[in-house]
């Protein structure tokens, strides 16, 4: 489990379109903001915001993200939170190789996503669904 | 509505045209605040009343018949205009529901007219008033779809820096269609100008994720391929530091900071040399 509390109004944004993958970005980069995070991590969070919006879409078939101000007691934090009910995943370390795709990209997205967050969180259920949980705490 | 609810409000529509007109021209110019003249708001309502009137007259209210024709292409310029004046959706279409209070204000005292037929009436209204709101979305939505399009050809230009050297600003979010038109844009410079050396300026994009970089590097292999070379600049240190959490590999690319060190670089590889020019009187 991620040990984070919300601080503040969670919002949710459907994603059915590629259209939406730009709300999400623009969605959690104001959060970002208002939680006062580095521009560093300001760019990290949305890129990975970006990433996993478009996974939901492309692999989940579309879905919806959540973006929630927390905090674990120390440091303010902004969780991201995206899901669908697609197909799943049947190979999680599969789908975190690097280079691995089946979407004609980079096979960057998902792991790359992992590593501009500071924790991160895949639960995936094959032919029921997947929930991504990531946060990016202040430095 | 009935033939015979339909005669008589056209009758009475007839008999108080003026008070009627004025009592509306009156609650709609209240929400205008001043963006049109009185003289053409007047002019505007007297012609669409004329028009309902008609329409009353022949023994129907349907907008759907033929013979209301005349009222739809009416009202759907008038919500078409209204669109464009940056009017909002409630204002455009006060200007037809304010009918019913004034008509209501002008005419509630006619003997001729019972309570159902100003139910009628008030029915008759709302049908307008949906034709009116349904054009003004339409053309809502023709107009946003047009800004977005001039937006995708506005947004992607491909100018010449030098001889020999052309760049592309690219600003905002890289999607495929405009990394598309980007593509097709840069290579054709390339032909035109014959250069061979070609800059991907990204300093207004504001993130640069796994899909944007693919995009950058397709458009720079398609460019290599016909003998260019392209040097990416505007790599800000967020964006780098992204980038390199992220994974992505530029491999053999040239990047720079900023365009000026993109043309300098570009420049120097064309053998072309820039000095500072001497000061005036210095002996050299």
């Amino acid at each position: 489990m991620i040990n984070a509390e919300p601080t503040g109004e969670t919002r949710r944004q459907g994603i059915g379109g590629d259209d939406d993958v730009v709300r999400v970005r623009q969605l959690v980069r104001a959060a970002a903001v208002a939680t006062k995070l580095s521009l560093v991590d300001q760019t990290k969070l949305v890129t990975a915001a970006s990433e996993l919006a478009r996974n939901t879409l492309i692999h989940g078939g579309g879905g919806y993200a959540e973006v929630i101000p927390v905090t674990n007691g120390r440091r303010n934090g902004i969780l991201i939170v995206f899901v669908d009910d697609g197909p799943g995943i049947v190979d999680l370390d599969l789908a975190f190789t690097d280079g691995y795709t089946t979407a004609g990209g980079l096979g960057l997205g998902l792991s790359g996503a992992r590593r501009l967050m500071d924790e991160f969180r895949v639960e995936t259920t094959p032919g029921e669904g997947t929930t991504v949980s990531a946060v990016k705490w202040e430095r | 509505m009935e033939t015979n609810t339909a005669l008589r409000l056209a009758a009475v529509l007839a008999d108080r045209q003026d008070a009627v007109v004025e009592a509306w021209s009156d609650a709609v110019r209240e929400t205008l605040r001043g963006r049109l003249t009185r003289a053409e708001l007047d002019r505007q309502l007297a012609d669409l009343y004329t028009l309902l009137r008609t329409l009353l007259e022949s023994g129907s209210s349907s907008l759907g018949r033929p013979d209301a024709a005349d009222l739809r292409s009416m009202l759907s310029d008038l919500s078409h205009a209204r669109a464009r004046q940056g009017f909002s959706v409630s204002e455009t279409a006060i200007s037809v529901f304010a009918l019913k209070a004034a008509f209501y204000r002008a005419a509630g005292d006619d003997d001729h007219v019972s309570k159902a037929d100003f139910a009628a009436f008030s029915l008759f209204i709302d049908d307008l008033g949906l034709h009116t709101v349904e054009t003004y979305v339409a053309a809502r939505d023709s107009i946003i779809t047009e800004q977005s399009q001039q937006l995708m050809e506005l947004s992607t230009p491909v100018v010449k820096l030098w001889d020999g050297v052309v760049a592309v600003p690219l600003i905002g979010t890289l999607d495929s269609a405009r990394s598309q038109i980007v593509m097709e844009r840069l290579l054709q410079a390339l032909v035109d100008t014959g250069s061979p050396y070609a800059i991907l300026d990204i300093t207004g994009v504001p993130a640069v994720d796994t899909q944007v970089a693919q995009h950058i590097l397709k458009t720079v292999v398609a460019a290599q391929l016909m003998g260019a070379q392209c040097i990416i600049s505007g790599i800000r240190p967020q964006i780098a530091q992204t980038i390199v959490s992220l994974g992505i590999e530029f491999g053999e690319i040239v990047t720079k900071a900023n365009l000026s060190d993109a043309l300098q670089y570009a420049l120097r590889s064309l053998g072309t040399d820039i000095g500072k020019r001497a000061p005036r009187g210095a002996v050299i």
